[in-house]
């Protein structure tokens, strides 16, 4: 099973986790990116994200086809938050199955990585003092 | 020929706006629409790097555009 979804409501954590367990394996692992509150020790206030829906959304279904072919991965939960995100909440939940621990930790880490290099979402810094779009200048 | 230009993040700041149809000469390529959007924004020129998104996959370089394409320029991501 994969399950990939952008919401601008915030993401159920408990819900991807029991999305994905079964009886078939051994291991369940987790990936939850959270909003940290600062940027090389600058304040952050809160940050934005912003999805090409249509198009991230059938990059997420790349990586998760990927990580299945790679990896014995029996299921496998992308959740990714748009809009407006406070400290600590979280942006993205990657859980992932598999009879063996090895599998899964290694398909997770993938994702995320993976996720993070070819998905059109961007999000945007908001400091005390300006904000910023995160990486779009060298 | 038209196509449908999108536009995201940094992009959407710079283009001041956030979906625009835009005329092209028959057979221009990604690159050719690159060159006329640098001219009219040069500050697209100041990004790290950017994509062109075709339909939704990302093109090759040089791709030629058909008409009524939906075409994105995709600014350096960063999701999670």
């Amino acid at each position: 099973m994969i399950d990939i979804q952008i919401s601008s409501s915030p993401l159920n954590i408990a819900a991807c986790i029991d999305a994905v367990v079964s009886p078939d394996c051994g291991g369940v692992d987790i990936f939850i990116g959270t909003v940290r509150n600062a940027t090389a020790g600058k304040k952050v206030l809160r940050l934005e994200y912003e999805a090409y829906e249509s198009m991230a959304l059938k990059e997420m279904h790349k990586i998760a086809d990927e990580a299945s072919r790679k990896w014995p991965v029996e299921n496998m939960v992308i959740h990714h938050r748009t809009g407006v995100l406070q400290i600590g909440d979280a942006a993205v939940v990657i859980a992932v199955s598999s009879p063996h621990r090895a599998a899964a930790f290694e398909a997770c880490r993938f994702t995320i990585d993976t996720l993070k290099q070819t998905v059109p979402i961007w999000k945007k810094e908001i400091f005390e003092d300006g904000e910023t779009w995160v990486a779009a200048h060298p | 020929m038209k196509i449908t230009l999108l536009v995201f993040g940094i992009v959407k700041e710079i283009l001041k706006n956030r979906t625009m149809d835009l005329e092209l000469p028959e057979h221009a390529t990604t690159a050719d629409l690159k060159a006329t959007l640098h001219s009219q924004y040069p500050a697209l020129q100041q990004l790290a790097v950017y994509r062109i998104g075709v339909n939704g996959e990302y093109s090759a370089e040089n791709a030629v555009l058909q008409d009524g394409d939906e075409v994105a320029i995709i600014p350096p991501v960063s999701g999670g």
